[in-house]
């Protein structure tokens, strides 16, 4: 049975100080659904100085909240997981409506990683200390953490909860407060989590403020009061980022995409077992999220020896992949998140055809009779070679690029011929063979045996030109905190130098 | 007839006239990456230093359009048309300036034919 789709509340409004603040323009614009390109809510259109009034209340948000206690911290960490938890269906409804991600994915991964992300950050911080250093027997050393102040964090459009609650979770759980700016295309879900959780926040530390990027995105990053700017999303933006964060001297941690390398050995299809059953999927798992997701591994290198009758059984699993309603479970794939994301995508297909690409399956949108006005793509699948545009350039669509190679070395030079790093995957029943593989691939996150899974306790980030820092591990508390060292001498005698 | 590198559709010189307008001179860097990744992106002149290795693709409405060096390798074969959408509502979440106007600014491509290619002044190859 497919979900109904729920009233919402007419228009929201910015969450400042633990309050719904209308922004001060009086202007507000229309947030639609990519599942049916039906208006969702209104959503405000900020201006600078509602940014100000978000920092400012962040700031004194922070001046108590500094001094809560790790106990403290990591109790408000897990009552928002289970306020979370207890609505869980309703916050999956409203990101697949936001999105447009099929309805299947929202329930058992979006949420579900969502909760468990403040529970994670919840427990670490009880279990970790710094250190102390008995530097001689009268001297010694402490490196004690101290939160950063408040950090302002910009997030996509395609894991919209989640994104929030990878940067949300351990900036405050290392005491900091957060001016958050929501992707203007995917804003409700994230106001809906803060309706949700706003009875166990503390006002001010957690503020949301919404509107386009240009002006309100450079007077945030700008803003003296902001200690740390997070960002994902393109390279360009990022980079501007980077030079904002040079005028108060602070750190910026970017996300910013990949063209990420799916690597199929032979010797997956040794055996026709559960294992070859699995590396099929792994493949197909390009259509994961419509293959909005920054490391879709949208290019797919296969052994020349099993091209043929491997792409035979991945293209009858592509086949079976179902549109239709994002919001019945029973659905596959959903909708792009945008009209102009699907026209990107579109143009992809195009150039990728006109680059002398052969199409093996898809190549057009898909037409929803349920949902005319929607945003569909078919699951696309083009053989070509890995210098064309579309094996370089991020399509952030469900269409997959394969090409083949005839040995390792070969496999890792395709692999690494990219601008980007972020994931990679490698196929194979050969433990060496998996071993040198994800160590020459020059990415942050090498799925072995596996593709597309995001635990907690595993770090995610970028080599090369997919950005700089980590999200997710506990390793992430230090990029929202300062190291302080504290030394102290317990002799009574002077140095002698003066 | 000459072929370029890089045009602009009338909608969008109107919409850089427009954004010159409220932010003085303006630079478009073609972006990569995740979310509106194969977008150019449009800020004020004096806000992006652009990287000094990127390469220049030409000029529209009097503002110069660059792309990252690596990038290029891949665009070479590609004339580039700059476009623009008015887009009211899903505007992504870069901080390119003319979302604040309810437009956002998209690279169309084509992939040149030879003989287009073999024309290209020496320098635009």
């Amino acid at each position: 049975m497919a979900y109904s789709r729920p009233t919402y509340k007419p228009r929201y409004e910015n969450f400042i100080g633990g309050e719904w603040v209308p922004p001060l323009s009086g202007e507000y614009f229309d947030n639609l659904s990519p599942v049916d390109g039906e208006l969702l809510t209104k959503i405000p259109r900020s201006s600078t100085a509602d940014v100000d009034a978000a920092v400012a209340a962040a700031v004194k948000a922070f001046e108590t909240y500094k001094h809560t206690t790790v106990i403290e911290r990591s109790t408000l960490l897990n009552k928002i997981a289970d306020k979370i938890e207890a609505n869980l269906e309703a916050l999956a409804v409203a990101e697949t409506l936001d999105n447009g991600k099929a309805i299947r994915e929202t329930l058992n991964a979006d949420v579900p990683l969502v909760i468990d992300h403040f529970r994670y950050f919840a427990s670490v911080i009880r279990a970790e200390s710094g250190t102390v250093s008995d530097l001689d027997e009268n001297t010694i050393s402490q490196e004690i953490h101290e939160p950063l102040g408040v950090v302002a964090q910009i997030i996509p459009w395609n894991f919209p909860l989640l994104m929030a609650a990878w940067k949300i979770a351990p900036a405050i759980a290392a005491g900091n407060c957060v001016v958050l700016k929501p992707a203007s295309a995917t804003p409700m879900s994230i106001l809906l989590l803060m309706e949700t959780i706003q009875d166990v926040l503390p006002k001010g530390v957690v503020n949301i403020i919404n509107g386009a990027g240009g002006k309100i995105g450079k007077h945030l990053s700008t803003h003296p009061d902001i200690k740390k700017v997070g960002f994902t999303g393109e390279t360009t933006t990022g980079q501007l980022i980077m030079q904002y964060a040079t005028e108060n001297i602070i750190p910026s941690t970017l996300e910013l995409g990949g063209k990420s390398p799916n690597v199929f050995f032979e010797s997956i299809m040794e055996k026709d077992d559960e294992f070859f059953d699995k590396a099929i999927e792994g493949l197909v798992l390009f259509a994961f999220n419509s293959g909005e997701v920054c490391t879709c591994p949208s290019r797919a290198l296969i052994q020349e020896s099993i091209y043929e009758p491997f792409m035979k059984r991945v293209l009858e699993r592509v086949k079976a992949i179902t549109q239709e309603n994002p919001l019945d479970p029973t659905t596959k794939m959903g909708a792009q998140a945008s009209v102009n994301q699907k026209e990107k995508i579109l143009d992809y297909i195009r150039i990728g055809k006109e680059e002398g690409a052969e199409c093996l399956i898809g190549g057009a949108e898909y037409k929803n009779k349920t949902f005319p006005k929607g945003n569909y793509i078919q699951p696309t699948i083009f053989k070509g070679h890995n210098k064309m545009r579309i094996f370089q350039e991020e399509i952030f669509g469900p269409v997959l690029c394969v090409t083949t190679f005839k040995d390792e070395a070969e496999a890792l030079a395709i692999a690494n011929d990219t601008i980007y790093g972020l994931g990679s995957g490698v196929w194979s029943r050969d433990a060496h063979q998996l071993h040198s593989m994800s160590r020459g691939i020059e990415a942050g996150r090498v799925w072995v045996n596996c593709y597309h899974l995001y635990p907690s306790h595993a770090s995610f980030g970028g080599y090369k030109k997919s950005g700089i820092g980590r999200e997710t591990h506990m390793m992430m508390l230090n990029a929202y905190r300062h190291t302080k060292n504290i030394l102290t001498s317990y002799n009574k005698n002077k140095l002698g130098f003066f | 007839m000459e072929v370029k590198r890089l045009i602009a559709t009338p909608e969008a010189l109107a919409v850089i006239e427009k954004l010159k307008k409220e932010n003085g001179e303006l630079v478009f860097n073609q972006s990569g990456g995740c979310c509106d990744g194969t977008a150019p992106m449009c800020y004020a002149k004096s806000d992006f230093h652009v990287p000094s290795r990127n390469i220049k693709m030409g000029d529209v409405g009097g503002c110069e359009f660059y792309i990252d060096k690596d990038q290029f390798e891949y665009f070479r074969y590609s004339q580039i048309i700059l476009d623009v959408k008015e887009e009211k509502a899903a505007f992504g979440n870069s901080f390119s300036l003319e979302i604040d106007l309810g437009y956002q600014f998209i690279t169309r491509s084509r992939i040149f034919s030879d003989a287009e290619y073999n024309s290209l002044p020496k320098d635009q190859k």
